[in-house]
């Protein structure tokens, strides 16, 4: 590993429980600022428990316990006595369908604003404006602002989506097959939007579509039955997979 | 049984309920004639109730109906709510039993409810207003939390898990979510428990004092359309009866109003 990477998040010795069944273990990952690093695996391997650890959104369940240190520039998210509200300003998260909430597309866009800086008025008008340029759907909804957010098609709600979840100005964004209910050509957008992200925010994003994978991300990691089998950059990852599992997984002999 | 005569037997029994619904407002239009063409509209805006001398308004029982029936359901709704947001989130072994006590609440007869009120809450607050709206708010508490149960439930887990990963606090998912996600259906819940209320007879009869006029305060007596009926029928004669009848038509169209009101937001709720 090159000695000048800087890592925004340092996963150290992570295992996850759902209630008695352990679903990862002692998994340790680094994901490098303002890169795009890449969850692939099969079903049910843990690679969206992973990603669901790191804005600690599985607490709003009973009986799914994280052990482990995750450091974000340095600090340990997982203590006690960490802010959550602003841990989740600090990390956004895209989910595998678009969730515009049940009002207009300047409110959708305007909500974490209201939760987190008390904005009014140009102002506020002006970081929703910016939140969607920055995903690229400013010149498709700018006339119709007052719109319901469940009026878009579906490869705009994910933009709306991604939008909202970049208005705060957070510094991580996690993205949980973001594109999987999406059709392709709404697919392609989202990626390069994905890649123009980049320079901004650090992005993990977990797919089962390796070819998406291999097409957008800067470091990929393999993960299979709740371990972390092989991590590395994705050209060399894809073109020289050095574990068997990942050489299997990846000439698709059990991807099913 | 043929396919037909199958057919033919579910729709006669469909086709009776509608005419049995149609018959209840006919008879009581035509039996509350009297008091119509004697008092005319005026008998909707008087709160006059002299059976000795032959007078009588619809106002007092009408403005009792809707005052305790309204107060019921405010003072209903935000237990409802809090009740249906506990057990949406409480664990699985206390949520479960505790719903299905509150369920049982909706199996407790009404004249049960009347005899616990008139020990239990009349001692405080009289027999009054006040007290039936108390009554009636526990009564129609099933009825309202169930609903709301189910709409919240409704509510898709990653549109809640998106606004806390947005830093939304619990509180807000509530206001900004759930309640605008399931708006439709809330008021489909508040709907249904306004209808029950508005009908209920004989909690209401052992509480509320039986006075017919407009109530003057909330620890004043009062009646309601349904009570009236309960207590005066039996020994109602002529123009007295006739009243009765036009009372009771007014309580179902009120009844029909609500229903509709409440299916229409039911049915707008479960869209999308």
């Amino acid at each position: 590993m090159k000695l000048n990477r800087k890592y925004k998040i340092r996963t150290d010795n992570l295992s996850f429980w759902y209630g008695e069944r352990q679903a990862l273990f002692n998994n340790s990952l680094d994901i490098e600022a303002n890169k795009i690093t890449a969850i692939i695996g099969p079903s049910g391997c843990g690679k969206s428990t992973h990603l669901r650890v790191y804005n600690r959104i599985f607490e709003l369940y009973r009986g799914q316990k994280a052990e482990g240190k995750i450091l974000l520039d340095g600090e340990n998210i997982l203590d006690e006595d960490v802010d959550l509200l602003d841990l989740r300003r600090r990390i956004g998260m895209i989910f595998q369908k678009p969730t515009p909430f049940p009002m207009s597309v300047f409110d959708n866009v305007a909500y974490p604003l209201k939760l987190h800086y008390k904005l009014k008025g140009s102002e506020l008008e002006a970081r929703v404006e910016a939140a969607l340029k920055g995903a690229s759907l400013w010149d498709e909804v700018k006339d119709s602002l007052g719109k319901n957010g469940l009026a878009l098609s579906g490869g705009q709600q994910q933009r709306l989506s991604i939008a909202r979840a970049i208005a705060a100005e957070p510094e991580v964004l996690l993205m949980d097959e973001p594109t999987s209910a999406i059709d392709p050509i709404a697919t392609a957008k989202i990626e390069e939007l994905m890649d123009s992200l980049r320079e901004r925010f650090t992005i993990v994003i977990v797919t089962h579509n390796m070819q998406q994978a291999a097409r957008i991300s800067d470091t990929t990691a393999f993960f299979y039955r709740g371990r972390i089998v092989e991590v590395g950059d994705t050209k060399d990852f894809f073109n020289n997979p050095k574990d068997p599992l990942t050489q299997d997984y990846l000439s698709v002999k059990f991807k099913k | 049984m043929s396919e037909r005569v199958f057919k033919s037997l579910t729709f006669a029994a469909a086709s009776l309920t509608v005419v049995l619904a149609a018959s209840f407002l006919i008879v009581l239009w035509f039996s509350g004639f009297e008091a119509w063409k004697t008092f005319g509209l005026k008998f909707l805006f008087t709160d006059v109730w002299n059976p000795s001398s032959g007078e009588f308004g619809a106002l007092g029982a009408l403005s009792g109906t809707l005052f305790t029936s309204l107060l019921a359901l405010l003072i209903a709704t935000p237990l409802a709510f809090a009740a249906a947001m506990w057990a949406s989130d409480a664990p699985k072994w206390i949520a479960s039993p505790l719903s299905r006590a509150m369920d049982m609440l909706a199996a407790i007869p009404s004249v049960i409810f009347g005899m616990w009120g008139i020990d239990f809450i009349c001692p405080h607050f009289g027999f009054s207003l006040f007290s039936a709206s108390l009554i009636l708010s526990i009564m129609i508490l099933p009825y309202i939390t169930a609903v709301m149960r189910d709409v919240i439930t409704m509510t898709p887990d990653v549109l809640k898990e998106s606004a806390y990963g947005l830093g939304a606090t619990r509180f807000e998912v509530v206001k900004d979510v759930i309640l605008s996600f399931g708006k439709n259906g809330l008021a489909g819940g508040i709907f249904i428990g306004l209808g029950r209320a508005l009908g209920e007879t004989m909690a209401v009869l052992f509480v509320a004092g039986g006075l017919n006029m407009i109530p003057s305060g909330l620890f004043d007596g009062c009646t309601t359309i349904a009570s009236a009926l309960a207590n005066d029928f039996a020994e109602a004669e002529g123009l007295h009866r006739s009243v009765l009848f036009a009372l009771g038509f007014i309580l179902l169209m009120l009844e029909f109003a609500i229903q509709i009101l409440a299916q229409l937001y039911l049915k707008r709720g479960k869209i999308k």
